[in-house]
């Protein structure tokens, strides 16, 4: 199933801004997460749709997703 | 008529007056000058450092941030800049919260580090500052820790708390005492070019969503750095939500979460 996703700030550097890929059905966001190497520790937000989701949210055809570096300074 | 009314229309026959009149009149009715300008607010009558504010904020919303209280926790990038912007709007009760000192390393973004700075107390530089400011705000500096169960003792009382954090684990604990005290939390965080805000009501969990991915003390800004118009910016979205809080009035950034990205200038605003 054709999956799009987009990366955000730093979650870029060596990967890509956004980029269209073909995935196995049923693939959750760990896999895609897993699949672009990026370190738990670089992990913030992840939004399917336009809406939060969590790391286990199974994927369907068409879906869109955004994931951005954690931000925590003040 | 009371002494009041005597001195106000003598120094105040406009409906505004001036700061040298606002003092005089404190010393004359023996108050402080928090309670002068209470009682002038209350009146109608409009000190004129709020003139420029008049046609945005009516009179009785100024008299209504006076007399709110606001708990800012944090008074390093996002701190420095919330206390300046919130004490010349003129939310007439200022709580802050800080354990940390000064560091050259702050110079870079940190509205209160100055070179003289280095070294002091971040929330008693932070109360110098209101205190030259606008004399009149009534300031609670804590020189320390915000901790859970102390915490939620002092914040009682308050209206709105401002997270001007740096940790993550700590904004996941304010959060959770917001919650237990029914208190609105407007959330703020920066990391290099980017930078982030939500508001949260009793009753949401917009913190928990935003960070539950994240277990670790600090986000992206470990590795970049924090960079002088980030915490700017940020602080200055999260005051203007503290005054719509306190007036009741227009839209808020509830379970929503604002992220922009300076360097790609990017904004994006997203549901969660």
């Amino acid at each position: 199933m054709k999956i799009v996703v987009k990366l955000f700030a730093t979650l870029r550097q060596g990967r890509f801004k956004v980029q269209s890929g073909i995935y196995p059905e049923a693939a959750k966001v760990q896999d895609i997460v897993e699949g672009l190497a990026i370190s738990p520790t670089d992990l913030g937000i992840i939004f399917v749709n336009g809406k939060s989701a969590d790391l286990n949210r199974v994927l369907h055809e068409g879906d869109t997703i955004s994931i951005f570096p954690p931000v925590g300074g003040g | 008529m009371d002494k009041m009314d005597v001195l106000l229309r003598q120094k105040a026959p406009s409906g505004l007056i001036g700061w040298k009149e606002e003092e005089e009149m404190a010393l004359a009715l023996g108050l402080s000058l928090h309670e002068t300008e209470g009682r002038l607010l209350a009146q109608g009558v409009l000190p004129r450092r709020y003139q420029r504010n008049a046609k945005s904020i009516t009179r009785e919303e100024q008299c209504r941030l006076f007399q709110s209280r606001v708990a800012v926790i944090g008074c390093g990038g996002l701190g420095g800049y919330l206390l300046e912007e919130l004490a010349r709007l003129g939310i007439g009760s200022i709580s802050a919260w800080d354990y940390d000192n000064f560091a050259e390393h702050n110079l870079n973004r940190q509205l209160l580090a100055e070179i003289d700075s280095i070294g002091q107390s971040k929330v008693e530089t932070a109360a110098k500052r209101v205190q030259a400011i606008n004399p009149a705000v009534k300031f609670q500096a804590f020189n320390r820790p915000f901790a859970a169960g102390e915490g939620e003792d002092l914040l009682a009382g308050h209206q709105v708390v401002v997270d001007a954090l740096d940790s993550i684990p700590v904004r996941k604990m304010l959060a959770a005492v917001c919650q237990r005290m029914s208190l609105p939390l407007v959330h703020g965080a920066i990391a290099g070019w980017c930078g982030q805000l939500c508001t949260q009501f009793p009753g949401e969990d917009s913190l928990e969503i935003i960070y539950r991915n994240s277990s670790q003390e600090q986000g992206a800004e470990s590795k970049q750095g924090v960079l002088a118009f980030a915490p700017a910016v940020v602080a200055s979205l999260q005051a203007a939500e503290v005054v719509k809080i306190l007036l009741g009035r227009g839209e808020l950034l509830r379970k929503r979460l604002l992220f922009f990205n300076l360097l790609d200038m990017e904004f994006e605003v997203l549901d969660l």
